[in-house]
Order: structure tokens, then C-alpha cells, then sequence
């Protein structure tokens, strides 16, 4: 009898992780996951590897020289020429922009102007505004007439990072980032949603082919239905475990090829690191630093606070509520499939069981926004909501008896749902050519 | 000796009523026909036999013993609407298949390949079933459904959608895994099979048993004593000749001779018909008429129709 169900699985699990587009999902997941992280910064080193050249007519006569160049933005400081000859001749001069600086600088918006005969990008712009900024500050400063004005203003460059700290019951403190843990948060209770989506439907279409194929009266001449219908559903579960754990180990393996391909010059210093230079090192004043290294300075913070989560209880909460949320849903896919003739048969019964797991993902923004808020505890221990919701919870850190409550319930109320299900499979696979109802289910349920 | 037995066996649904107290006993190493029209409770009953679903009322022996999960192993269905996965490929389908009736991969492959050289459609084995046609289809379901070797087999509808070729292919199959010792219960409509394949029918209309037996002492029990009778001689003399005992239904003429169907009453008898008629006729043939199958199941619904109509 064991045996039968594990052959009933490995044919479900075979076929399926076959198919075409197992192997096309399974190698896309990644990619789209990486593009998401890479692909900005990507674009960004992209765009600079162009060499760049403006055109600069400074009236004000303060700044020629004095702005920074990197190496892809040039500046041509242009003499006796004004903007509307250098206009008519625009092309020729193969001028990425030409910045015109009036004669008194004021915040007034066209004391500085950068003209192009395209949009100048964002990058550059800053850049501008950036060192005419600091070259003003500096002039400003300088006319104080202040003795070691540089070292003084090395000393006051300051900047300020918080930690968050959760003072645990054991008297023992983590480290929380909660900017982090809300996408962390957001991505895991998606995923699941996701998931159960995915292959609650795909457990749904395989009892319907089944069943339009008349393949299910030899299967029951052979099984009992309902290892028919558990084998299934443990089948599909392990495609969807399968498809999960490829996805995590090509992402990591991506992120870390491109963490070495487009930041190994920085390499990646521990959290505990950045933290210890930012608040007592006095010396961070870098005016001329090259704009793409901010960029990448942004990526190594993520980095190195990805490096921060516990991945083992992210992994061990996303496996635990992915198959608990599955198998709650999926018996009740199932017997959806065993009720109808056809995809279109479902829609009645479809929605009752969507509505659920759509309301998870409208409440699980507040959720996170608020974790610890009584709209959290409820839908993550209530267990139709609880796999999503708590997912979504507990990169915060989440009181080990909520955890447990919820672990509970949803235990027990997928073996009833597979108990109720089983009930309405084993009629309706049998059943064709018949409009039903709820009143035809309710009828099943007590054959 | 009886192989499976149903005693008293009730099955009702939501809103209908399938099988009322039917019975049927199925001798060892026959072939055993069940008949009935549409919707008579024929799948149903074969259904239960089967242990897809449960009767409400009544019991089931297998070998002298109560019928249990067990025995699944020991029985091969073909189901009317037939049903392969149609994306999945022939050979490893019917592997499948073998694996969940409980044989181990070794001998499923072995008995597999035996089969599908008998049946000469070795080239299917890595065709997906939805590029077989309807035909090739059934000669694989049928292949699934004995390759287990099973004890008893049942087949529901076998004939239907087979040409006349395959259709006598199967037969001959039939006919050779029940000499090999298997039991078979067939369910049809097709009487001219029921007459050449089976040794004994239960007939179901109405959710009721309506008749069952050998299928030869049917026939005789259903016999109207009427004898055809050829012969050569001047036909008009024919009705002069016979006592009001014997009635000329019909005669009929042909330059070789001519034959004429005779009825008996009153419980006359062949010999004495015979013995009358020698006398001044050349008598070429002689034989009773038995009635087909067909004809009596169509009678014996129509006469169940009867008194529920008035």
C-alpha cells in the first residue's frame, strides 16, 4: 500500500519536473531575481563607460578648474563664446551638454543651466550640482579666513547610522534591520502566496484531467481514492519544494558570481565593520570621489546586511508554512478538481477558497508595517491566513508561543481539510455529466 | 465451481436507485455475460465488484470468502469510457499501470514486452497515447488490463469502438485467457458476442436481476416450439395433412424445395410431427428454432416495460 502511494508520487513529481517548463521556470526564477538586484547598478556602470565631455561657459569665472572630473565625465571650461553661437553649432562640437554658469551664482533657477539637445542624465546633473556646491561651501568658507580650516572640517564630517536592538527574554540582544526585514518579510509571504497559487492549481488541473480522461476508474481499480488524492498532492508538493530550493541555490550562486564580478575590489566587510568605521572614524570626507563608488557603496550595505539575517530560521519558517499553507489548500483544490467536468466548472467553488488567500495579501502590508499589531496576530495564527501572514512576520522576530499556536492550528486544520476533501474527492471522481452544487457537496460529505 | 459471488446486493444514489437485491454467482474459468440496457446498474454493479464504490446492502464473497482490499490484485478491470494519461508515453504508462496492480518493474517489463510483440506494436512504446488512435488505444488498455494476471477479469463494454478485425483479435484473447484459467465477466450490448463467447448471462433491467443462467438452458426455456422444416413435394398438401395441434406460420417457396415454420401446441411433440410429414414429402432439413439473444432480451425489457406503463 506504501509502496503504491510512492509510486503514485514519483509519477506525479516526474512528469512534472520533466516538462518544459519546469526547466524554463526553474532557470528564469533566478535570473529575474538577480536582474532585480544587479541590473540597476549594471545599467548604472553601463551608461558611465561612455566618455562624456561638457562644454562649460562659467561668467562667474569661480569654478573653472574646480570641477572634478572622472573617468568618463570630461569638462571643456570654453572661453568668449556665448550659449547661442555654441547652440547653432551644437553637433559639431560633440558636447554631451554644455553647462552655462551666470554671473552671480544664486538659487535662483537659472544661474546654473545644463543644456543638451537630449536629456542630461540624473548621474551627471547630480554630479554638477554636487561640486559646485562644495566648491561655493568652500569658497564661503575660505572667506572666513579661518587657520586649518581643512582639518576642522575633516573632524566635523560626521555621519550617523542607528541600530535597532530587540532585547530578547534570555537577556540577550539581536540586531534587527527593519528596513530588511520588511522586504525579507514582504518576499517570503508573496512567495508562499505564490506557491500555494501555483501549485494548489496545478494539483486542481491534474484531478480534472484525471477525471476527463477517465484515468481515475482504473487508478481506483488499482488505489484507494484517497491515495490517489494524497499522492498527488504530495507529488506536486515536492515539485514546488524541488523548484523553491533550485531558486535559492541559483540565486545565491548568481549573487555571489556577480558579487565577485562587479564589487570584488571592495570585497565585503562585516556589518559589525562599517558600523565601528562610521562612528568613530572622523576622516570620511572624500569631496572628489568618483560618483559610481557611491553606487556601489549602497550594494555592499545591502550585501553585507543580507549576510545579517538568519537565513536558517527564514529557511526553516518559509519550508514549514509553504508545506503546511499547501497541503490546507491544496486537498481543498483537489476536491474542487473532483466536483467539475472542467476548468470552467470551477469558478463557483474557486471562490471561497481565493478569497483567503487574497485578503492574506491585502493585510499582509499592514502586517508589516505593523508586526506586532493585533491584526498581525490574528491573521498569522488563523490558519488560512497564518502561512502568509506569519511568513511575513517573522523576519521581525515573532514570541516563540505565536509561533507555535499558529504552527498548531495549521497542522490541524489541514488534516481535517484532507479528511473533508478526501470525502468530497472520492464521490466526485466518479461523478460526470452533473451540475453541482454546495448542496450536492454537502451531500457527499455524509455518503 | 463459483469463483465471486454477489448476494443480495442494493446500491442507491442521491436520486436514483441503481441495484435492487441483485445476485449474480460467476462459475470458475467461464466467461460470464452481463446484459442489461443503458442505465440499468450494470457499471455499478461492476463497479462494486470492483471496489470502487461500496454497496449499500448485500455481500460479496471471492473464492468462497468475503471479498477484501486484497484482492484488487486479483482482478483486472477495463473500464467502458477508457482512460490513459495522454501526454504520458505507451510503454512507461503501461509500466505504470503494472507497478500499481502490484507487480514488481522486472516482471512488468518482461510480461510487457511479450505483449507488445504479440500485439506487434513494439514501435509504440515511446509514442505519447495522444498520438495513438482510438483502435491502438484499446489494444493498449487492454494490455494494461491483463497484464497482471489476474483471476478474474472484467470488462465493461469490451467491444465497442473496435473494428471487425481487432474486435476478433480480442475475442480470440477473451477466449484464450479463459482456457488458460481465467474468469471473465464481461458487460455488453452486442448479442452476437453474447452467444459466441458467453456460458452464462444475468440479465439486469430496471436495477432488478431479470433472468440468469446458462446461456443454453435460456435459450431452450425461451424456445416457442417452432420448427423449420424443408422439404420437396406439393406444398398445398401441407395444411390438409396436419391436426389443428400444428401451425403453419409461414411457407415459404423457392424452386430447390420449400420451407415452411411450423408452431407446436398443446405439447405435440418433433417426432410426431416428423413421422406425419414423412410420408409424403422428401424432407431435406429439420430444426428447431432457437431463439437468439437478442431476441429475448429485447422481449423480456419490453415485458418489464409492460406493467410499469399501465
Amino acid at each position: 500500500m506504501h509502496n503504491k502511494i510512492s509510486l503514485i508520487i514519483s509519477r506525479e513529481f516526474f512528469t512534472r519536473i520533466r516538462k518544459k517548463s519546469f526547466i524554463i521556470m526553474t532557470i528564469l526564477g533566478p535570473l529575474l531575481f538577480a536582474a532585480v538586484i544587479i541590473g540597476p547598478t549594471w545599467f548604472a556602470t553601463m551608461e558611465d563607460r561612455e566618455v562624456r565631455v561638457i562644454g562649460v561657459i562659467d561668467s562667474s569665472r569661480l569654478f573653472i578648474g574646480k570641477i572634478p572630473e572622472t573617468e568618463y565625465l570630461k569638462f571643456e571650461y570654453l572661453e568668449s563664446i556665448t550659449v547661442d553661437q555654441i547652440r547653432e553649432r551644437f553637433p559639431e562640437t560633440r558636447y554631451y551638454a554644455v553647462l552655462y554658469i551666470a554671473h552671480i551664482i544664486t538659487s535662483s533657477p537659472s544661474a546654473v543651466q545644463l543644456m543638451s539637445d537630449r536629456a542630461p542624465s540624473l548621474n551627471v546633473r547630480m554630479h554638477i550640482a554636487n561640486a559646485l556646491e562644495k566648491e561655493l561651501e568652500r569658497q564661503k568658507l575660505a572667506a572666513y579666513d579661518i587657520d586649518n580650516l581643512d582639518e576642522i572640517l575633516a573632524a566635523v564630517q560626521t555621519s550617523v547610522n542607528i541600530r535597532t536592538i530587540v532585547w530578547q527574554d534570555d537577556g540577550g540582544e539581536v540586531e534587527s534591520h527593519s528596513e530588511l526585514a520588511m522586504i525579507v518579510g514582504y518576499i517570503g509571504g508573496f512567495l508562499i502566496y505564490i506557491f500555494i497559487f501555483l501549485f494548489g492549481a496545478q494539483v486542481m488541473r491534474g484531478v480534472i484531467e484525471e477525471k476527463s480522461s477517465r484515468v481515475v476508474e482504473i487508478l481506483v481499480s488499482s488505489v484507494r481514492p484517497f491515495q490517489l488524492m494524497m499522492g498527488k498532492i504530495v507529488g506536486i508538493g515536492l515539485v514546488g519544494l524541488t523548484q523553491f530550493l533550485l531558486w535559492v541555490i541559483l540565486s545565491f550562486t548568481l549573487i555571489t558570481i556577480a558579487q565577485q564580478v562587479f564589487f570584488q575590489d571592495l570585497g565585503t566587510p562585516s556589518s559589525e565593520n562599517i558600523v565601528m568605521e562610521d562612528m568613530f572614524s572622523s576622516s570620511r570626507l572624500q569631496p572628489s570621489q568618483p560618483i559610481e563608488n557611491e553606487g556601489k557603496e549602497i550594494y555592499r550595505e545591502i550585501f553585507s546586511s543580507i549576510s545579517a539575517i538568519n537565513f536558517g530560521v527564514m529557511l526553516g519558517a518559509f519550508l514549514f508554512y509553504f508545506l503546511g499553507g499547501y497541503l490546507l489548500y491544496a486537498s481543498l483544490f483537489a476536491s474542487i478538481g473532483s466536483a467539475a467536468d472542467s476548468e470552467t466548472d470551477t469558478q463557483q467553488f474557486m471562490l471561497p477558497v481565493t478569497i483567503p488567500l487574497i485578503l492574506s495579501i491585502i493585510v499582509m502590508t499592514n502586517a508589516i508595517m505593523n508586526p506586532d499589531g493585533p491584526i498581525a496576530f490574528w491573521f498569522s495564527v488563523v490558519p488560512l491566513t497564518s502561512p502568509i501572514i506569519m511568513m511575513a512576520r517573522i523576519p521581525f522576530g515573532v514570541p516563540f508561543w505565536e509561533v507555535a499556536l499558529s504552527a498548531v492550528l495549521l497542522i490541524g486544520s489541514f488534516v481535517f481539510t484532507t479528511w473533508l476533501a478526501g470525502k468530497i474527492y472520492r464521490t466526485g471522481i466518479l461523478m460526470y455529466g452533473k451540475k453541482v452544487n454546495y448542496i450536492e457537496l454537502w451531500k457527499w460529505l455524509r455518503y | 465451481m463459483e469463483l465471486f459471488s454477489a448476494k443480495n446486493v442494493s446500491k442507491s444514489f442521491v436520486n436514483h436507485k441503481a441495484l435492487g437485491n441483485v445476485s449474480i454467482s460467476v462459475p470458475e474459468k467461464s466467461i460470464y455475460g452481463l446484459l442489461g440496457p443503458n442505465g440499468a446498474g450494470k457499471t455499478t454493479l461492476l463497479r462494486i465488484i470492483n471496489q470502487i464504490t461500496a454497496p449499500d446492502t448485500g455481500e460479496l464473497f471471492f473464492k468462497g470468502r468475503r471479498l477484501n482490499p486484497g484482492d484488487i490484485h486479483r482482478i483486472g478491470y477495463m473500464p467502458e469510457e477508457r482512460g490513459l494519461y495522454k501526454k504520458m508515453k505507451v510503454g512507461e504508462q503501461a509500466l505504470y499501470f503494472g507497478r500499481l496492480k502490484g507487480l514488481d518493474k522486472k516482471t512488468a517489463m518482461k510480461r510487457l514486452k511479450y505483449w507488445f510483440e504479440k500485439f506487434e506494436i513494439q514501435s509504440w512504446w515511446d509514442k505519447k497515447v495522444e498520438e495513438l488512435s482510438k483502435g491502438m488505444q484499446q489494444k493498449v488498455q487492454f494490455i494494461i488490463t491483463i497484464l497482471h494476471e489476474p483471476e478474474m477479469l472484467i470488462f465493461d463494454e469490451p467491444f465497442s469502438g473496435f473494428d471487425p478485425i481487432n474486435t476478433n483479435l480480442l475475442k480470440n484473447e477473451v477466449t484464450a485467457l479463459r482456457d488458460r484459467g481465467a474468469t471473465i465477466i464481461f458487460s455488453t450490448h452486442n448479442m452476437s458476442s453474447v452467444e459466441e463467447l458467453c456460458d452464462h448471462i444475468t440479465l439486469i433491467d430496471n436495477s432488478r436481476v431479470i433472468i440468469n443462467g446458462e446461456i443454453n438452458s435460456i435459450r431452450q426455456k425461451f424456445k416457442l416450439d417452432i420448427y423449420r422444416v424443408g422439404f420437396q413435394g406439393e406444398a398445398e398438401k401441407l395444411n390438409d395433412l396436419l391436426s389443428s395441434n400444428y401451425q403453419v406460420l409461414n411457407l415459404t417457396s423457392t424452386p430447390g424445395g420449400h420451407t415452411a415454420r411450423i408452431k407446436l401446441h398443446n405439447k405435440s411433440t418433433d417426432n410426431v410431427l416428423l413421422n406425419m410429414l414423412l410420408p409424403h414429402f422428401h424432407i431435406t432439413s429439420f430444426t428447431e428454432e432457437i431463439p437468439g439473444m437478442n431476441d429475448i432480451f429485447i422481449d423480456l425489457v419490453n415485458k418489464q416495460k409492460g406493467p410499469g406503463n399501465q
